[in-house]
């Protein structure tokens, strides 16, 4: 186990390495510098900026220091910001982005496992078929489109919750809803599918045999066998959420990670992108990691160095 | 006591015949007409298959079935609703509507007649609540853009913006999203298929290298790949189909990969062998066609997840370039007018949920008959 995990980490660090070169080379490789034609600097005043940026070192030092201020958690500094860190602006802007992925997984999780449960207790039924129906069209449906239909109706029609910005709880409904159907709906089709294996299973018949009532059977004996497979795909979700943030807080105007990358790819602010990049990397192979090892420990069946 | 025992003369052998004995059991199927046979049964994925087909016909000749041009602006007739002859009870009858709320009546329908040029003409009002009840006024103005503007042919979907006919625009925009993930998917079904197959036939060194690389690769987000892959290359419509590529392909590897170390070591791929089949005979003959089902349930999952990364990246402002259109953008356009004019937004739209949810339906349904095992 031990010898499993320290592999996994040189791979993740492999890995992050390999994103930080190619994002570094890819970045020197756009058009456009710091200095806007805006700005009109003497060429002695570019060469000092320029010097301060260290954009006048040959490439294979400018290499080094980036890799090195990584280490030091160093990301540089911003383009459209005047002098300030980009590893401060990911920090400031982490905390609404991170309010709105946990709410949703939160959130999308517990209706989606309350909806497959529903959809398996009563299996080929009216109320299986409306469930099955909702993961359908919540896992088809782009959560951007979906964003669309909750802003024009509740915001602005009904006028239940503001449109955009974000300041205090009920600024946080509208995008978390949007964030959430798309786990809603794996989580239901999730939950029904193993829900209805483990009730076709020999000990609920047993437990039903010796008189177990319904309720306790689906709760006390089904629920708790169906809900561990159900952990392994919280991780997934957690990914997927991240694509979300990206589109959904820049609908609501809600200032995290994802509206700044954005906006940051309309102003050509390399640093920042590159430091969401690598932000973003980090997170998915953290997430990526815990999901393997939860597997391993949850389910000691599935082996962990496979393929030898 | 004789009668038990009946005379041999009463029995006849009844006469077999082989041609008969095939009569009774049923007719071979082959794996393919027994999953048609399947999928036919399933009512969801007929249903998808249905949408799918009327959207690509839609997508090919619908552009030319009114007289209007993607590209042909004129503001004067911008953001007009969908007027479809005896479709008004579906609220396509081509009207504006608002309601306004003021202290008094006439205030409230000043404001209402603001909305509309001041075309008193045109635009119907009625009072809902004249305030008589101590409360606000309110007051609802419907006015018809398509009397005030003289405008004799109706656009099915409305305008743009810019005056643009918004059907052409939809049915283009779902040629050129089609087309993106069409081109995607089958792409990474080639270089995947090719890349698992070979990973898995010739396995030991060449797949532990082959492994290794795609798990490096697998921890980069296909989010950061295809943002930095558009960055560096202009947006346009190959660049976005590589983009997609660059990371798409690696699940279909898997999953070939996988199967073809399972099937690979099975009896019968042993006794093709032994019997001197080439490299080439027993890919073809026995792995592809056995791994065919899976690599298309995987394409069909594909497609519609290439068409979310196509309008996602058009909502970042990494989409195509102005002049074209898929359904990204016109997505995205729709959103800058959300709340006055929702109707722009509305039908690409409901075009691409649609296709999203035709597509996944057919994929689903293709699964259960590719694998009934799957099905509970």
């Amino acid at each position: 186990m031990v010898r499993y995990i320290l592999e996994r980490l040189v791979y993740m660090f492999i890995t992050l390495l390999l994103i930080a070169t190619l994002t570094f080379f890819l970045m020197k490789l756009l058009p456009g510098t710091p200095l806007s034609a805006a700005d009109k600097l003497s060429e002695e005043q570019q060469a000092i900026v320029l010097e301060k940026y260290g954009l006048n070192d040959p490439l294979p030092v400018q290499y080094f220091n980036y890799i090195t201020g990584l280490f030091q958690g160093d990301l540089g500094l911003s383009f459209q910001f005047d002098n300030r860190e980009v590893s401060t602006i990911l920090l400031e802007r982490m905390g609404p982005s991170m309010t709105l992925g946990a709410q949703a997984l939160l959130f999308g999780t517990i209706i989606g496992m309350l909806l497959g449960l529903v959809a398996a207790i009563y299996h080929n039924g009216f109320l299986d078929y409306s469930s099955t129906f909702i993961a359908v069209v919540g896992k088809s449906i782009p959560s951007f489109v979906f964003a669309g239909i909750l802003q024009f109706y509740l915001g602005v029609q009904w006028g239940l919750f503001p449109v955009a910005l974000w300041e205090g709880w009920e600024y946080t409904v509208l995008p978390t809803i949007a964030l959430a159907i798309f786990p809603i709906a794996i989580a239901a089709r999730y939950m029904r599918t193993e829900m209805l294996e483990v009730l076709g299973s020999d000990f609920i018949t047993t437990a039903r045999a010796k008189g177990v009532n319904r309720f306790g059977v689906v709760f006390k004996h089904g629920l708790r066998n169906a809900l561990i497979p159900l952990v392994t795909i919280i991780g997934p979700l957690a990914v997927s959420l991240m694509t979300g943030t990206l589109v959904i807080e820049n609908i609501f105007s809600v200032p995290g990670i994802g509206e700044q990358f954005v906006k940051s790819i309309n102003t050509n602010d390399y640093p920042i992108i590159m430091g969401t990049t690598l932000f973003f990397s980090f997170l998915f192979i953290l997430i990526i990691l815990i999901i393997d090892l939860l597997y391993g420990l949850i389910d000691p069946r599935i082996r962990l160095t496979e393929g030898d | 006591m004789e009668n038990h025992k009946p005379s041999k003369d009463l029995f006849v052998p009844v006469e077999r015949e082989e041609e008969e004995q095939h009569e009774i059991g049923r007719p071979s199927l082959s794996f393919w007409k027994d999953s048609m046979i399947r999928l036919r049964k399933n009512k969801a994925a007929m249903v998808g298959l249905f949408l799918l087909i009327l959207i690509a016909f839609m997508a090919i000749f619908g552009p030319y079935m009114n007289q209007y041009t993607a590209n042909e602006q004129d503001l004067s007739r911008a953001k007009i609703p969908a007027k479809v002859e005896g479709l008004g009870w579906l609220g396509m009858d081509g009207t504006l509507s608002t309601v306004e709320e003021a202290d008094t009546v006439e205030s409230a329908q000043a404001s209402a007649l603001a909305r509309y040029s001041n075309d008193e003409e045109n635009t119907e009002i009625n009072v809902l609540n004249d305030g008589s009840d101590g409360g606000q006024a309110r007051v609802e103005a419907i006015h018809d853009p398509y009397a005030a503007k003289d405008i004799e042919n109706n656009f099915w979907f409305g305008t743009d913006g810019l005056g643009r006919d918004q059907w052409t625009r939809v049915w283009e925009g779902t040629r050129i999203s089609l087309y993106i993930a069409l081109l995607a998917a089958a792409i990474d079904m080639v270089i995947g298929v090719a890349y698992g197959g070979i990973s898995a036939y010739y396995g030991g060194r060449v797949d532990n290298y082959m492994q290794r690389f795609i798990e490096i690769i697998t921890g980069i987000p296909n989010l950061v790949v295809v943002v930095l892959m558009i960055l560096i290359m202009d947006p346009g419509i190959l660049s976005i189909t590589i983009a997609l590529v660059i990371t798409g392909w690696i699940p279909m590897a898997r999953i070939v990969r996988g199967q073809v170390l399972k099937l690979k070591s099975q009896e019968f791929v042993l006794a093709s062998q032994t019997l001197g089949s080439s490299d080439g005979r027993v890919i073809r003959k026995h792995l592809v066609p056995n791994v065919m089902g899976l690599i298309i349930i995987n394409t069909m999952f594909t497609i519609p997840s290439a068409i979310f990364f196509e309008a996602f990246l058009s909502f970042i402002g990494l989409g195509l370039p102005t002049p074209q259109a898929s359904l990204g953008t016109l997505i995205d356009e729709g959103f800058k007018s959300l709340q006055i004019y929702p109707f722009i937004l509305f039908w690409p739209a409901l075009v691409l949920s649609i296709l999203m949810i035709g597509f996944n339906v057919l994929a689903d349904g293709l699964r259960d008959a590719f694998d009934p095992k799957m099905r509970e």
